[in-house]
């Protein structure tokens, strides 16, 4: 298992909110923008990779005990996403990449 | 909040068209019953249906009341909407089938996997409505 800290440094992630959390251990990953779909299928763990910026990421991310979200191609998250990111210690990643690459760099990289 | 050595018994209210509070009673609930070390696996099947029923409550109805009910065999919670009910159960417990709003679905709700999510994830679950009225939803995990 790799930490969240390790994973952002050799993929290149900023970032964007939640740093305290940045020690949490990562068990695999998910990727989904429907949120009934991650509610149903990310463990506890995962790194959510995503485009979806508002707090109800959070409140996810939360709920089902995710290590992380990432942030694809650019987007930023909502004020309110980095408040409940930051209180829960749940970090917001980003990459300028789409979804597609940073999926395949991260398997890549925890598949080992 | 009532409560002796058999059973518990707790409120938390929803507010509809809120999406900004959306998931804090599930939240809430999650935090309660890790307190009363109810069983891990128990726990995340239990969150999954909670979170699907108060956002269902959010993104359809005025207003609701979740009930939570514990004793040593099982948790019953009960989502008590008052809005505009559902006139077909069966077609809206089909997965894919969505009445949400466009508004509700670029957030990436509405997929049509809420109700279908929480049938997979609690043992029981038990779905009344009244047009024009509002919607009872009751989960039941079993503890033992």
């Amino acid at each position: 298992m790799m930490t969240l800290a390790a994973i952002a440094e050799k993929l290149g992630l900023k970032v964007l909110s939640g740093q305290s959390g940045m020690n949490r251990q990562v068990t695999g990953g998910y990727v989904s923008d429907l949120l009934s779909d991650v509610m149903g299928h990310a463990q506890a763990g995962h790194i959510w990779i995503t485009l979806q910026t508002h707090k109800n990421v959070m409140a996810i991310a939360s709920l089902k005990d995710l290590a992380a979200v990432i942030l694809v191609t650019g987007h930023q998250p909502d004020e309110d996403t980095v408040l409940q990111s930051n209180e829960e210690e749940i970090p917001v990643l980003g990459t300028d990449l789409p979804a597609f690459e940073i999926s395949g760099k991260l398997y890549e990289l925890l598949k080992t | 909040m009532n409560q002796d050595s058999q059973s518990m018994h707790f409120e938390y209210n929803v507010e509809g068209g809120n999406f900004s509070r959306a998931g804090y009673a599930s939240s809430e609930i999650k935090k309660l019953l890790k307190q009363l070390n109810v069983d891990m696996g128990i726990i995340k099947r239990t969150v999954v249906g909670c979170y699907e029923a108060e956002v269902n409550v959010v993104a359809h109805a005025y207003t609701g009341t979740i009930y939570v009910d514990l004793n040593t065999e099982s948790i019953t919670i009960r989502f008590q909407d008052e809005g505009p009910g559902i006139p077909d159960i069966d077609q809206a417990m089909v997965e894919g089938f969505s009445t949400a709003s466009s508004k509700v679905r670029e957030m990436g709700f509405g997929a049509g996997m809420g109700l279908p999510n929480i049938k997979k994830n609690a043992d029981q679950m038990k779905i009344s409505s009244i047009v024009g009225k509002g919607t009872t939803l009751e989960i039941t995990m079993l503890l033992q």
